[in-house]
């Protein structure tokens, strides 16, 4: 039987998650591995907003901000377990994500950049300096998610890093299954399709407007689960991971990857998240670098690393 | 017979300057109506008006005897109007079939959550309209460029490939913008047979077309633009013998001939 694109991939990234570990000579390399997912996790929803809506946002880790303070604040005054507190933070971004992008998103153009970069900063100031609640600057404290002690009474025993690291691996799994279910799916027609021509799209009877609110709100649940996880899995956040840098950066692992592409965009993730941790040059100037990436993909590879390998591969196989 | 595309007076200005001015005509079922005049008469302004691409300043469009003007194109696709566009608007990177595929937008489209999860009602959905789409691309001879990325493909087959992804909208009105543009003989005559075809059918068809011989052959009724106003319109014999007609458009046309060599 031959496989279609979509179980391609789903295959490879399971291939990728369960093998993996096999080579890892620390265990360092397994929280390597789960900050690898949550950010893939995150570039996923960038995919389906970017790559296949051409849409582009330079505020989604406001969004994450979201995602990661509610398992931080609900747990301790709403006494909700972490679990809900990462479906509330989901809930509240979709909605913010539709309140906003429900006028602007009338409008062509780059209205949804602007308007999504001020919002996420709006969102950093808001976690840095309503101290009074966030604990400000300087981060809080995550309640547990308990998942890990309730395995071991089950009798699986994993040390923390294993558990995230199969925890988060399976999220970007099911992430990924969604995004790639969407692609082929009736709606993921009208995103791409709107992509190559917005009038051709109104003409066949796209509401091009409702199609690129759902790509914004389904992309805005994405990085606030993304940064759900990240805030259970260091059990401490800092209003850092709204910041205007996050949200670069997980437009730029989209980019580098190949934004069109599931696969490609988590590759990118991986590339970018492994990069700082491995050469201490990258993290010192990340900035810089992450600039320097952009402007090289836009130059030499506008569809990304992985598209155009691939593309070159099988150009030479023909 | 019930009018199905009514043309009342439309009008439209361009910072002070009226590219179309006062146009009224109207299209019954199975009926071609060709739009002609020169380069710059307005043609497709007046397409783009009764598409809903833009707000006229002036008049109304009916379709089946409802007001729709100035109304969103994809409310008007609901309502049955497609067109094809002169400068061919195509989704690039998407295979050929994928682009009729997409003409079926408002049958195959359901739930967002039912097409995130794969569940089987989206994917019946989708399989329906992919089926219609492959009768269709059979009907336009590119069933065999079906997976190729759509910007692979020749000019002539892209006219061919709109007009498939137009006609899946089941449309009762269609507006076609020079379908046969930069197609040879061969290919004309092939999308002249569809036309006809589609027409046959009961489908209102609206055109603008550069082939004199395409329009003089095809249509029931033309309308002749020049400057944004209509200086003429009938039926294929009395239009050719219209002075004015012969004058303003003709004229050029032979300077166009003259100018394209």
């Amino acid at each position: 039987m031959r496989l279609s694109e979509k179980q391609w991939t789903l295959l490879i990234l399971a291939a990728l998650i369960a093998l993996s570990p096999f080579f890892f000579p620390s265990s360092y390399y397994y929280r390597v591995g789960s900050l690898i997912f949550v950010n893939g996790l995150a570039v996923t929803g960038i995919v389906i907003l970017t790559g296949y809506a051409g849409q582009i946002s330079l505020g989604h880790a406001g969004f994450a901000g979201i995602g990661a303070y509610a398992c931080a604040l609900a747990p301790a005054h709403l006494g909700l377990h972490p679990a809900l507190a990462l479906v509330l933070g989901a809930a509240i971004s979709g909605v913010l994500a539709f309140l906003v992008g429900r006028p602007i998103l009338r409008l062509k153009g780059y209205y949804l950049a602007v308007a999504s970069l001020g919002l996420g900063i709006l969102v950093a100031m808001a976690l840095a300096n309503e101290s009074w609640i966030t604990g400000g600057p300087d981060g809080i404290k995550v309640a547990d998610l308990g998942l890990r002690a309730v395995l071991k009474s089950q009798g699986l025993d994993l040390s923390n890093t294993e558990f995230w690291y199969a925890f988060t691996g399976l999220a970007l799994l099911i992430g990924a299954w969604l995004a790639l279910n969407l692609h082929d799916s009736p709606t993921g027609r009208a995103l791409r399709a709107l992509h190559g021509s917005e009038i051709a799209a109104r003409t066949v009877g796209i509401d091009v407007a409702r199609a690129k609110l759902a790509a914004f709100v389904i992309s805005a649940v994405y990085a606030s689960v993304s940064g759900s996880l990240l805030a259970l899995q260091n059990r401490f956040i800092t209003p850092d991971v709204a910041g205007y840098m996050h949200s670069i950066e997980m437009v730029t692992m989209a980019v580098l990857g190949g934004a069109g592409s599931v696969l490609g965009a988590i590759f990118g993730a991986g590339i970018l998240t492994m990069l700082p941790q491995v050469l201490t040059v990258f993290a010192e100037y990340e900035q810089l670098m992450l600039g320097l990436v952009m402007m090289l993909v836009m130059i030499f590879m506008r569809q990304g690393l992985l598209p155009s390998v691939l593309r070159l591969i099988r150009g030479r196989g023909e | 017979m019930t009018v199905l595309l009514e043309i009342e007076g439309l009008g439209i200005s361009f910072g002070g300057l009226r590219a179309v001015n006062d146009v009224s005509f109207r299209v019954n079922p199975g009926e071609i109506v060709s739009v002609i005049g020169p380069n710059g008469a307005g043609k497709t302004t007046l397409f783009n008006m009764i598409s809903g691409i833009y707000k006229p300043g002036a008049g109304r469009v009916r379709l089946m005897g409802e007001d729709v003007t100035g109304i969103s194109p994809h409310l008007l696709a609901r309502r049955g109007m497609s067109r094809t566009f002169q400068n061919l608007q195509i989704f690039q990177s998407m295979t050929v079939l994928e682009n009729a595929v997409a003409g079926y937008h408002l049958q195959e489209s359901g739930s967002v959550l039912a097409d995130l999860l794969g569940l089987p009602a989206s994917r019946r959905r989708a399989a329906a309209a992919r089926e219609g789409a492959r009768q269709l691309l059979e009907r336009v001879d590119l069933a065999r460029a079906a997976e190729m990325e759509a910007g692979s493909l020749s000019y002539g087959a892209l006219k061919r490939l709109e007009i498939a992804r137009a006609l899946a909208l089941n449309p009762k009105v269609l507006l076609l913008d020079e379908p046969a543009a930069g197609c040879n003989a061969v290919e004309t005559e092939e999308i002249d047979h569809l036309i006809a075809e589609v027409a046959a059918s009961g489908v209102a068809i609206l055109l603008v077309e550069h082939d004199m011989k395409m329009v003089m052959r095809i249509s029931r009724h033309i309308v002749v633009l020049d400057h944004g106003e209509k200086i003429a319109e009938g039926d294929p014999a009395t239009v050719s013998r219209n002075p004015k007609v012969i004058e303003a458009y003709l004229g050029t046309q032979a300077e166009d001939a003259h100018a394209h060599g």
